[in-house]
């Protein structure tokens, strides 16, 4: 595989084409990752984020397009590539019939990992992710959750300078998920892994990555750091909490305000986004007016899920334009 | 030619085939009816039977190659427990090979696919031929020492069952040789590359093995030809046979490998 470029990108997909049959799965695509970067692929199911992952491992060609790692082709430098790129694809890795520990041991042989010190490194990545103690047991009789973590094992096994990871912490469950972001934080951190993180999980984004990447129907559709994201997509919201008999009639008057849903949390709080800050003070006014025995208002800062959803609903707006009110009746 | 490697794929697929119940009964009970159960019974037909009517067996030892009949001796009764041992049945010793190349074949190719581990090894650094070669030794090589430890199974039974009647050894034979050394390995081999081009469709490892299991046939004419005494094998004719085997596996193995590429089983991961 070629030296990769000091200061260019070390993922690069320049005008990338690819369809299954009549299906489009990514068009016209283009995405730079720099060294050291941790960037976030959003998007809903089937928006290109799985295909995004297997271009850039070489287990797809594009139909039109260059895709590039450290410089080299995926497809023509497949091994150069393969060798340096941790990839967790939405598959688990593990083989079911397999131990945990034969899984780690053969992940490290067809990576090439030294032989030197291999046992006592695999006893460690099994300790590492809680599974010392079933090391010896096959990977069927595992739950979800320790075959995902397993997974996560083998792939960081080799120690890959680029990681690849689509809905690492899906199966898992609280406790294990914050132990894996905390690793991925370490990797990205303190030994500059370039690191792209699929996810669904919009918090985990906003809390690992320096920049994030919304793809819809294989385009991107936004592109920064989720801060500025926010700043520039993202309305905020606000949180009501009024007394119970008074829920349904702030309920409507937020709706009335707001031009996305009103949620009501466990605590009976009401919830809703896209309200500009400066239209709040009316709103408050009205609750006011309206005699609710209000608790508490809390204007809430613009978040990653907002923007998502923000430009979800102008996209799907333009896909699925609301239905004329009086053909609806009809229908 | 990273060997490392293509030892660990093998190794996987060794490992995860020995712990297969769908693989390990079938390839234990096959081989204790043909190698075992058939030739002790057909070497001890004249003692368990009493007697073989003398004019059928003249009949099929007329029919015999003078070379062949040379080498029958003893009453009718034992001629016809050597000629089963030694020619009627010896054909059987090719099925298990065959068989096992089928099985292991489908298990590590198709199989992969059905379990969902497909993709994760598409994204280890093993280039494309270093992973087909490892599928292949993976099949190919347990399935021939199979087919040979077979052979040699079914050689002991025979001698057993036949050497109190005859007083001498009846196996092996030239044939027999050359069926166990030459033709069980290449006709496994055939079945092979048969399982590699099935395999690109193949979704399931019953699904391969159904669609290769075709493989067997040629098998099946040999021994029913050789059987009803239609055809006895030749060393000659073995060892062409053997050679046509090669050919199609080479074939087969080609055309199989040019449709495995990775990013054509990429595109079928779904």
């Amino acid at each position: 595989m070629p030296e990769p470029p000091r200061d260019g990108p070390i993922l690069r997909l320049d005008r990338v084409h690819k369809s299954f049959g009549a299906v489009t799965a990514l068009a016209d695509l283009s995405l730079q990752v720099g060294a050291g970067d941790v960037v976030g692929l959003l998007g809903h199911n089937g928006a290109g984020k799985t295909t995004t992952v297997r271009l850039l491992a070489g287990l797809l060609a594009p139909q039109q397009g260059t895709v590039r790692v450290g410089g080299g082709d995926p497809v023509a430098d497949g091994p150069g590539v393969r060798a340096q790129m941790g990839v967790l694809p939405a598959a688990l890795v593990v083989d079911s019939r397999l131990t945990a520990r034969q899984n780690l041991r053969f992940a490290a042989d067809v990576f090439g990992v030294p032989e030197d010190g291999l046992d006592e490194r695999i006893d460690r990545m099994l300790a590492d992710f809680d599974l010392a103690d079933r090391a010896d047991e096959r990977v069927g009789g595992f739950s979800s959750g320790m075959r995902q973590r397993l997974s996560l094992a083998r792939v960081l096994l080799p120690d890959p300078s680029i990681l690849l990871l689509d809905e690492p912490t899906s199966a898992l469950d609280p406790v294990a998920a914050r132990q894996v972001r905390r690793a991925l934080s370490t990797l990205a951190q303190e030994r500059s892994r370039t690191i792209v993180l699929c996810t669904h999980d919009l918090a985990e984004a906003e809390l690992l990555c320096d920049r994030v990447v919304v793809l819809e129907e294989g385009r991107v559709v936004a592109d920064g750091r989720p801060v500025d994201l926010a700043a520039e997509h993202g309305t905020g919201g606000i949180q009501v909490e009024v007394a119970t008999p008074d829920i349904a009639r702030a309920r409507a008057l937020l709706a009335d305000a707001s031009p996305g849903e009103v949620d009501r949390d466990g605590n009976g709080r009401l919830r809703t986004t896209g309200i500009p800050r400066d239209t709040i003070p009316d709103l408050v006014a009205r609750l006011v007016a309206a005699d609710l025995t209000i608790y508490e208002v809390r204007r809430l800062d613009p978040s990653l899920e907002d923007v998502y959803l923000a430009l979800h609903a102008s996209r799907r707006g333009r896909m699925y334009p609301d239905p004329d009110p009086a053909t609806a009746v009809r229908a | 030619m990273n060997t490392r490697a293509i030892r660990a794929v093998v190794k996987r697929d060794l490992v995860v085939v020995m712990g297969s119940k769908a693989v390990v009964l079938p390839a234990l009970i096959v081989p204790a009816i043909l190698l075992i159960l058939l030739p002790a019974l057909a070497g001890l037909a004249p003692i368990l039977l009493g007697s073989v009517s003398a004019n059928d067996m003249f009949r099929v030892l007329e029919a015999l190659p003078p070379e062949a009949s040379a080498r029958l001796s003893g009453n009718p009764a034992t001629q016809a427990a050597e000629l089963a041992v030694t020619y009627l049945l010896a054909p059987l010793i090719l099925i298990v090979p065959v068989m096992f190349a089928t099985v292991l074949a489908a298990d590590s190719l198709a199989g992969e696919k059905e379990r969902g581990t497909l993709e994760g090894l598409l994204l280890t650094p093993l280039r494309d031929r270093e992973l087909i070669i490892a599928k292949l030794i993976a099949s190919w090589v347990p399935a021939a020492a199979i087919g040979f430890a077979g052979a040699t199974l079914y050689a002991v039974v025979a001698n057993i069952a036949v050497m109190p009647q005859t007083g001498r050894l009846v196996l092996p034979t030239p044939e027999f040789a050359v069926m166990a050394l030459w033709v069980g390995p290449t006709f496994a081999a055939a079945a092979l590359g048969a399982i590699v081009l099935v395999s690109v469709r193949a979704n399931s490892t019953q699904e391969a093995f159904q669609l290769g299991g075709v493989v067997v046939l040629p098998v099946v004419v040999i021994v029913v030809t050789q059987a009803t005494g239609v055809v006895l094998l030749s060393v000659p004719l073995l060892v062409v046979s053997g050679f046509v085997a090669l050919g199609v596996a080479a074939l087969l193995l080609a055309a199989g490998s040019a449709l495995l590429s990775r990013t054509r089983m990429g595109e079928r991961l779904g």
